[in-house]
């Protein structure tokens, strides 16, 4: 039983903090220069042969930083429904990609290929137009598509809810690395912050809610690290996983920039300061794919018989 | 990471599973704890036949009458037996507390003398910290120990403590240095139950039953080889002795939770549920996953370093007000029903039992707020509150 990273994975955590940190906005061909598009992909068609532990860690780490780049979409989203020749491309950097899902489609100002799901097969989509739309987080825009038609199959449709599973644990990592560095800032305002002659953090009003939002983020980051888990192992509990994962860490990462905000008092609700644009992300991994009640409604199917 | 169990685990967790299912005494399987189980003789010859089968002290040193094994080997311990409902060992102040600080500070006199019968449940151990006026604050305590010669002469009143009535042995913290305040000058001492001038007075608690007690100390003398550590460096032993106490702990706790949440499934499809109370099982089913895999987290920790890191405080916090809300949960899917006791009781009268028991969860080891400072200081680094 061994629930810890390896020096390697630490290794590769370190890297991307550091990377990360001094470029917010980075090319995809930056991204595969460092490896990291092909983190998964086999060697023989030019990935790291790794897995979704290491992609893990970079999922948290991009929501940390508000990575502006479609990451999340075509690493955990579409990866699984690409042919080996075009994985090999997304880990040389020629090609990213977003799904078409629904009728918002996340990463049309990056991405550049459109995959849509039509009958039983996920086809690339071909000719569309795409318009961004003003977004609250403005580091992952929706967008619409129209027109276009079906290109190259892709995959057969029975691969979405594998989807699911990836998309909704790596929307959970990424909200543990938004809600750790909500915290964070903080911890370090209320350090410094003198109020009364006392830096505030010395107050209990504010070192408990920040006590209890590392207690979240800490269930949190054991849930979405366990459904990560069962994703590169192939675990049968990956979709409960996930959707126990999902419905915590958004959920916490969003009070945990409540509270940083109320920490920080005035300046924490200004525009020039980092953390509306983390809430942002936050709030936009809360609304994204399912919501926390309707994951737990699921969860309480699968525990006790559909409908109550 | 990995989290199945490794070769060597796995056949310690199956041998030790077909083991509880043939010899779990029927009568006991399900205790829900309470007063009974202190009184009860079959308590105490569980534990015996639980040392005897190699199960107590897995990771204890090998010299000293342990197992040897990694952590990973009494975290399965622990997640079995609650899975077996089985009763826990007697001597859980010994294992978890008085043991892992005479290991730890104690004098290989001491550890000859007290390892042994404490592992095999012939002697009981009880904690002395807590006093009227010395909860949270442990270092205000008051309870005295005067030198004369080659013995200490305590003087005192301890309170809130559990096994006393039944035990051989107290971990006792004094102030040894009358003039000295707080941390300084407290000595931590081993202290006979039996010797004359020690008194137990059994405390009624809200469940009705008396798990606790008030201790008693006129006069009573203690000799010196019984300090631990050094005459006035109690507070260094103390802290050790609370380390411990949040080792694996939250394993113990994690696993308990389970069988609570199993329990709740099982009375949710017996009475049914609103779509609200289902919402709400969702989300305790939910921060159960989270517990149990930050305490595989803490666990691999643990492993590496040796020494339990302030995680624990974590996890006890979470558990306690999870068991709080959980137990409330079925209060509120029994309805009136919740209100009968004894015999007229759904489920034995387990759930009210256990509500009433959760209100301790958060009082008990470390109140919520004093495991907030900690986590505030300890591992956030925010300046102290006081």
């Amino acid at each position: 039983m061994d629930f810890a990273f390896t020096p390697e994975q630490e290794e590769l955590r370190t890297q991307a903090r550091a990377f990360l940190s001094a470029h917010p906005d980075p090319s995809w061909q930056e991204l595969a220069e460092l490896g990291w598009t092909g983190v998964s992909i086999a060697e023989a068609d030019g990935g790291a042969g790794l897995g979704f532990l290491e992609e893990a860690i970079l999922f948290e780490e991009m929501g940390r930083a508000l990575t502006h780049a479609p990451y999340w979409s075509t690493v955990a989203v579409m990866l699984p429904a690409l042919p080996a020749e075009l994985q090999a491309e997304v880990a040389r950097g020629e090609a990213s990609w977003t799904l078409a899902a629904g009728p918002l489609v996340p990463d049309l100002d990056t991405a550049t290929r459109i995959a849509t799901i039509g009958g039983d097969s996920i086809w690339e989509l071909d000719g569309a137009e795409r318009e961004v739309l003003q977004t609250n987080d403005e580091t992952r825009p929706l967008g619409v598509v129209s027109g276009g038609e079906a290109g190259r199959k892709l995959a057969s449709s029975e691969l979405l809810p594998q989807i699911r599973t990836r998309s909704l644990t790596a929307l959970s990592l990424e909200a543990c690395g938004v809600g750790s560095r909500a915290l964070e800032l903080a911890v370090e305002y209320a350090k410094e912050r003198e109020q009364f002659g006392k830096p505030i953090g010395t107050y209990q009003a504010i070192s408990h809610p920040l006590a209890t939002t590392l207690m979240e983020l800490e269930l949190g980051r054991s849930l979405a690290l366990f459904a990560a888990w069962c994703i590169a192992e192939d675990d049968p509990r990956a979709p409960i996983a996930a959707a126990a994962a999902k419905s915590l860490c958004a959920d916490a990462a969003v009070a945990a920039c409540e509270r940083s905000i109320q920490v920080h008092g005035g300046i924490g609700f200004t525009w020039e300061h980092v953390l509306h644009r983390l809430y942002k992300r936050a709030l936009w991994i809360q609304a994204w794919e399912a919501s926390g009640a309707q994951l737990r409604s699921e969860i309480a199917d699968h525990l006790l018989g559909g409908g109550a | 990471m990995d989290l199945r169990d490794t070769p060597d685990e796995e056949q310690f967790r199956n041998e030790l599973s077909s083991w509880l299912e043939a010899n779990v005494p029927p009568e006991l399987r399900g205790h829900r704890g309470g007063a009974a189980r202190y009184s009860d003789d079959a308590i105490r010859d569980w534990s015996r036949a639980l040392y005897e089968a190699g199960y107590i002290g897995l990771t204890w040193p090998k010299e000293y009458g342990g197992g040897g094994k990694p952590y990973s080997y009494q975290a399965i311990f622990l997640e079995e037996s609650a899975r077996a409902e089985a009763p826990q060992h007697l001597g859980v102040i010994g294992l978890g507390m008085a043991g892992p600080t005479i290991i730890a500070l104690g004098t290989e006199a001491q550890k000859a003398r007290y390892l042994q019968p404490l592992l095999s449940a012939d002697e009981i151990w009880c904690q002395g910290f807590s006093e009227p006026d010395a909860g949270s604050d442990l270092s205000a305590v008051r309870t005295s120990a005067r030198l004369e010669g080659s013995h200490f002469v305590v003087d005192g009143q301890k309170v809130w403590s559990s096994y006393a009535h039944i035990a051989d042995w107290c971990i006792l913290v004094t102030r040894s240095d009358p003039d000295s305040e707080r941390h300084a000058g407290l000595t931590y001492l081993i202290v006979d139950m039996k010797a004359p001038g020690v008194e137990v007075r059994p405390l009624r608690q809200i469940t009705g039953e008396a798990e606790f007690n008030e201790i008693f100390f006129t006069g009573v003398e203690v000799p010196l080889e019984n300090v631990v550590g050094d005459i006035g460096g109690g507070w260094q032993v103390a802290m050790t002795t609370l380390l411990h106490e949040r080792g694996t702990l939250g394993f113990a706790l994690t696993a308990a939770l389970e069988v609570m949440v199993g329990k709740l499934i099982e009375l949710a499809r017996d009475r049914g549920a609103t779509p609200l109370q289902r919402d709400a099982i969702a989300r305790e089913w939910i921060e159960l996953q989270g517990l149990r895999y930050t305490a595989y987290r803490s666990l691999s920790a643990l492993m590496k370093t040796g020494v339990p890191g302030p995680e624990g405080s974590i996890l006890k916090q979470q558990w306690s007000e999870a068991a709080q809300r959980l137990t409330k949960l079925a209060l509120e899917l029994l309805g009136p029903d919740a209100q009968l006791l004894a015999d007229n009781a759904p489920y034995a009268g387990y759930w009210q039992h256990m509500q009433l028991r959760s209100r301790g969860n958060t009082i008990e080891a470390g109140t919520s707020e004093i495991l907030r400072n900690i986590i505030a200081e300890r591992v956030l680094g925010l300046p102290r509150s006081r």
